[in-house]
């Protein structure tokens, strides 16, 4: 089997899913010839063509927009959004018009769109190139906010997303394109959304996380492990839908829930798993529900030691940890 | 410009649509004021307009993307005076939403009308995007977005028309220039005179037409769409016309707009003058004309019977179609 690093796993997925189905298309600002910025996409124009990778116009709205009328009308659009960051002179078309399209129409129309965008920080990318702007969508019914934490998971889960009759969210980490790498088969295989994966089974506490933080709660649990405290690690993969059942059955396992998102801590998707297992799990726990998250600050800033204060690191999730184990 | 056939079957036609949409949009403010329709949306005066722009189209095969104005545009396009009932009145049967958008919010997948929400300008992206797959996918479709002049201070008009020339699509966009977006005048929504003067900066023609006049609005709309089918991209039209009510029935037109100028405008009623045209130039009698009245009078009464005797939604379904099923 190929090892592959993240970001190769994605584009290597996005060849196979553009050479399995001519109806597919990708388009986005600097896709084509470039690439992409992250390069991504690097080479897909040349194999595919300009009708099916394209550079468009630099308007966010119009990639969104334009994506939904092409899936309506028969395509499987890939559009891609720079940086999350720049995804929000979108939102309308994301929020208003593909979340409800198929419930506005009573089920006359579906959009099957997935919106690819790098977000997170740890990259000096500062307040506009490091942003977490997934629960935003995770808010809204008709959506689907997928987020792989490996090379492996990237892949079933585009391939997923791709298949999906809905608009799907496949949201990338930045950080994690070049320094994550693991073993990615060959063959199309598909990660269904909704499923949560438990990475690495423990008894003392559960780390409830995704994306990036799943790698740093694995290094977290090593660490741990080795000062006698057994985490148990479970990849959330995708915040909307939640895997309410996966969620529960940790909680109920170990008691003790630590949840490490690098997003804004309030309203963030950590307060909202902390409602379900207050709501379904209470009485099986032996401490409180602990948040690791992003601090309520807007973005994250330019300088590396402000940038680093505002990360989370196998350190901070380490530390979090022992102190809910000690509880 | 290429000769367009107007035949005295196609005038008849497009009459025919333009006097029901006004029947229709006549009998929904009655209801309206009966208090047994909630709010009304008309499409009175820009009738001609409409229907005569997708007349010139291949309908049903075609997309159109209308907007809330569009009751017209959406019955010479297909839905019948019973389905735009159903909707008005919020049915289980309205074939645009199943009762849950408020009326005028079309949408019909079998007729190739998209889908529409409310905030303006939306809808002209979604039209680039429909000629996009047509450009890839080469179905020979066209697709029109009819928007009021109100909406072309919206970036999403401009991003539309721009991504439509540069890819080149098949897209036609509609403005219907009624003056007013609710109560602002089209000066204080943009210092120039002509919306179609916006063409010229993305490099398309844009076309000035005089929207109360049906024949003259079907003929730049097929000259629009033979365009687009040769793939040489986009046009904007501008359909210059007047709305003879409020923006809605919840409006009051007398806070921003004299009766003189109401009664100016009348003069040049779509319908009427049509009407009159067909008869002076011999393509209806007067007894055909009659007939022809007759049967959309029936239509309409059918239409508000039906409608107001089908089943309100199932509150058991306030959770379907959030995903596909």
């Amino acid at each position: 089997m190929a090892v592959m690093s993240y970001l190769e796993a994605i584009r290597e997925t996005l060849r196979q899913e553009l050479r399995r189905d001519s109806r597919i298309i990708i388009y986005g600002e600097d896709v084509g010839v470039r690439g992409g910025v992250f390069r991504v996409t690097e080479g897909l124009q040349k194999e595919f063509g300009e009708d099916r990778v394209m550079d468009s116009p630099l308007a966010e709205a119009a990639i969104i927009g334009t994506a939904i009328g092409a899936a309506v009308n028969g395509l499987r659009p890939i559009p891609e959004i720079q940086f999350a960051d720049f995804i929000f002179p979108a939102i309308n078309q994301i929020v208003q018009e593909a979340a409800r399209i198929r419930y506005r129409s009573n089920g006359d129309f579906g959009v099957p769109l997935v919106i690819r965008a790098p977000f997170g920080g740890g990259v000096h990318g500062a307040l506009y190139h490091s942003q977490s702007v997934e629960v935003f969508f995770a808010h809204v019914p008709g959506l689907k906010v997928v987020i792989p934490g490996t090379p492996y998971d990237a892949k079933g889960l585009l391939a997923a997303a791709v298949e999906d009759e809905d608009p799907v969210l496949y949201f990338e980490h930045k950080a994690a394109y070049r320094s994550l790498k693991g073993e990615v088969p060959e063959e199309r295989y598909l990660i269904p959304i909704g499923k949560a994966d438990l990475k690495r089974s423990g008894k003392d506490i559960s780390i409830i996380t995704y994306g990036l933080m799943v790698n740093y709660a694995l290094k977290a649990a090593e660490a741990l492990e080795k000062e006698g405290i057994s985490a148990e690690i479970l990849d959330l993969r995708s915040i909307r839908p939640l895997d309410v059942q996966m969620i529960l059955e940790t909680a109920k396992k170990t008691g003790k829930v630590l949840i490490v998102h690098e997003d804004n801590l309030t309203g963030g998707i950590g307060g909202e798993i902390s409602a379900l297992i207050a709501e379904h799990a209470l009485f099986d726990l032996d401490a409180p529900i602990r948040r690791l998250a992003g601090p309520d600050v807007p973005a994250m800033p330019y300088s590396p030691p402000l940038e680093h204060a505002f990360m989370i690191t196998s350190d901070k999730i380490t530390e979090a940890a022992r102190d809910l184990a000690k509880f | 410009m290429a000769k367009a056939k107007l035949t005295p079957e196609l005038l008849k036609e497009i009459y025919y649509y333009m006097a029901l949409s006004r029947a229709v949009d006549d009998r929904m403010w009655i209801l309206n004021r009966q208090g047994r329709a909630p709010v009304v949306y008309s499409s009175n005066g820009h009738e001609a307009t409409q229907v005569g722009a997708v007349m010139a189209l291949n309908r049903g095969e075609d997309w159109i993307v209308p907007y809330y104005r569009d009751l017209a545009m959406v019955i010479a396009y297909g839905e019948t005076p019973r389905e735009i009932m159903l909707h008005l009145l919020g049915r289980a049967a309205d074939p645009n939403s199943g009762g849950r958008q408020m009326p005028a919010h079309w949408g019909l997948k079998r007729r190739h009308i998209m889908t529409t929400g409310s905030v303006v300008a939306t809808q002209d992206v979604h039209a680039a995007g429909l000629a996009l797959a047509s450009k890839v996918l080469k179905d020979g479709r066209v697709s029109l977005a009819s928007f009021g002049e109100g909406s072309t201070s919206q970036g999403e008009f401009h991003e539309a028309l721009n991504f439509a020339s540069v890819h080149k699509l098949p897209v036609i966009f509609l403005n219907e220039n009624n003056g007013y977006a609710i109560s602002v005048p089209a000066r204080k929504q943009m210092a120039i005179m002509d919306v179609a003067a916006r063409a010229q900066g993305y490099g398309i023609p844009g076309v000035i037409v005089d929207g109360n006049d049906p024949i003259k609005v079907y003929e730049v709309t097929q000259e629009a769409a033979e365009r687009a089918r040769r793939g040489e991209g986009p046009t904007l039209i501008e359909a210059k016309t007047y709305r003879f009510v409020p923006h809605s029935s919840d409006d009051d037109d007398r806070a921003y707009r004299s009766r003189e100028e109401v009664a100016e405008w009348k003069k040049r009623d779509p319908v009427m003058t049509f009407e009159k045209r067909l008869i002076d130039e011999k393509v209806m009698t007067e007894d055909e004309l009659k007939a022809m009245q007759q049967r959309i009078k029936n239509e309409v009464n059918d239409a508000t019977d039906f409608a107001e005797k089908a089943p309100l939604p199932d509150p058991n379904t306030l959770g379907r179609y959030v995903y596909a099923e």
